[in-house]
């Protein structure tokens, strides 16, 4: 790296970076590191009599757990889902509309982050879906979001031998489950018109994380002051990639290319 | 918000490097896009250490800007302070983030003894 620098003083700052340089996420170095057990001794790296160089990477652990997810996901031929949105703004009963749908054809189990009650994963039951219910209030912290390693303990009460699709519903949050790779295939959320045009502005690092908005009861569109165009725009700012599906959770308009999505990815 | 369970992955990691040598602060780089809030992890990072090898220990934390390769036209530009990722010179969206999303532990100071 060499950026950091120390001065006589014992100050130490590092210089803002204006060339160009590969955002390559793996770190050879840190391999190495691991591979010499987990007890590697960094000391090789000491660049001066105080200064440890470490180069490691806080999201690896959690990346590391989200990667055997996903190949243990792909043994058993299951697609993941990663679905997130504010609190309230209707990823249940999306859900609940999605497990009516694909009852019957798609198999499908849910892991149901909650912080602290069975309320959601009540709602989920009857549509034949296995479902593993994560309290992140039981044992994990009250966490505002679902990480990897969580994940990986509740895909431990399903059989994913008997599933085509595997969806999480994240915790309710535009912050943190933005953060945290679960191991699964693809991300989605769910946003409300209720929340407001500027919020991909406000939370871009959610809008970015995506593959797919739902932008969800239009049905109330008439009743309120949201400005649909000004939402896109601002949506484009921040991720002009995303497929966007206006819906109602609630009537079903708009649902059925939601569905033509997932089932195209799980079939 | 989740500066808390941060803090605790950062203790494991400067655990394991520093091997029983005392710390006297771990520098990071943090992305501008990454939602972390610097004070709020130096606040826990005083919770997550008070009662361990590293209390006392401080986090120093080297920002990092956003900036943006452009798959159109090549150039690498900075978003303006509000905050809009396309690219800053042809305006195309398909631009990827080349930094601003580091969270990493560069290096950790050794204390005196």
């Amino acid at each position: 790296m060499g950026r950091f620098h120390r001065h006589d003083d014992g100050t130490v700052h590092d210089h803002d970076h204006d060339h160009d340089h590969d955002h390559e996420h793996d770190d050879p170095e840190h391999e190495r590191a691991e591979a010499t057990g987990e007890h590697g001794d960094h000391s090789a790296y000491r660049t001066g009599p105080e200064r440890v160089e470490v180069l490691e990477r806080i999201f690896d652990e959690n990346d590391k757990a989200a990667a055997q997810n996903r190949s243990q996901l792909d043994a058993a031929s299951v697609v993941g889902v990663n679905l997130m949105s504010s609190p309230g703004a209707g990823k249940t009963t999306l859900l609940q509309r999605t497990l009516g749908h694909l009852e019957g054809h798609t198999r499908v189990g849910v892991v149901e982050g909650d912080i602290e009650t069975s309320i959601d994963a009540d709602r989920l039951s009857g549509y034949g879906a296995q479902i593993a219910l994560l309290n992140t209030g039981d044992g994990f912290g009250g966490e505002c979001h679902l990480d990897a390693p969580m994940v990986a303990k509740a895909m431990q009460d399903l059989d994913l031998a008997a599933l085509d699709l595997m969806l999480v519903e994240n915790v309710g949050n535009l912050v943190c489950p933005a953060e945290f790779d679960v191991g699964a295939h693809h991300s989605v959320m769910v946003f409300a018109i209720t929340e407001g045009e500027e919020k991909p502005l406000k939370y871009p690092v959610m809008f970015r994380s995506v593959e797919v908005v739902l932008v969800n009861k239009m049905d109330l569109l008439p009743h309120l002051d949201f400005d649909l165009q000004l939402f896109t725009d601002n949506l484009a700012r921040i991720n002009p990639k995303a497929t966007v599906i206006h819906l109602s959770a609630r009537t079903g308009e708009g649902m059925a290319e939601w569905f033509e999505w997932l089932e195209a990815r799980s079939a | 918000m989740h500066e808390l369970s941060l803090c605790n992955s950062i203790a494991s990691i400067v655990d394991r490097a520093a091997a029983g040598r005392p710390i006297a602060t771990v520098h990071l780089e943090l992305g501008r896009f990454r939602q972390v809030v610097p004070d709020t992890l130096t606040y826990c990072w005083e919770l997550v250490t008070a009662t361990t090898a590293l209390a006392g220990s401080r986090l120093s934390v080297h920002p990092v800007a956003i900036t943006l390769g452009c798959a159109t036209c090549d150039a690498t530009t900075s978003p303006d302070a509000e905050l809009v990722l396309l690219c800053g010179s042809c305006g195309s969206g398909d631009v990827s983030m080349l930094t601003g999303e580091e969270f990493m532990i560069t290096s950790l100071d050794l204390k005196e003894s």
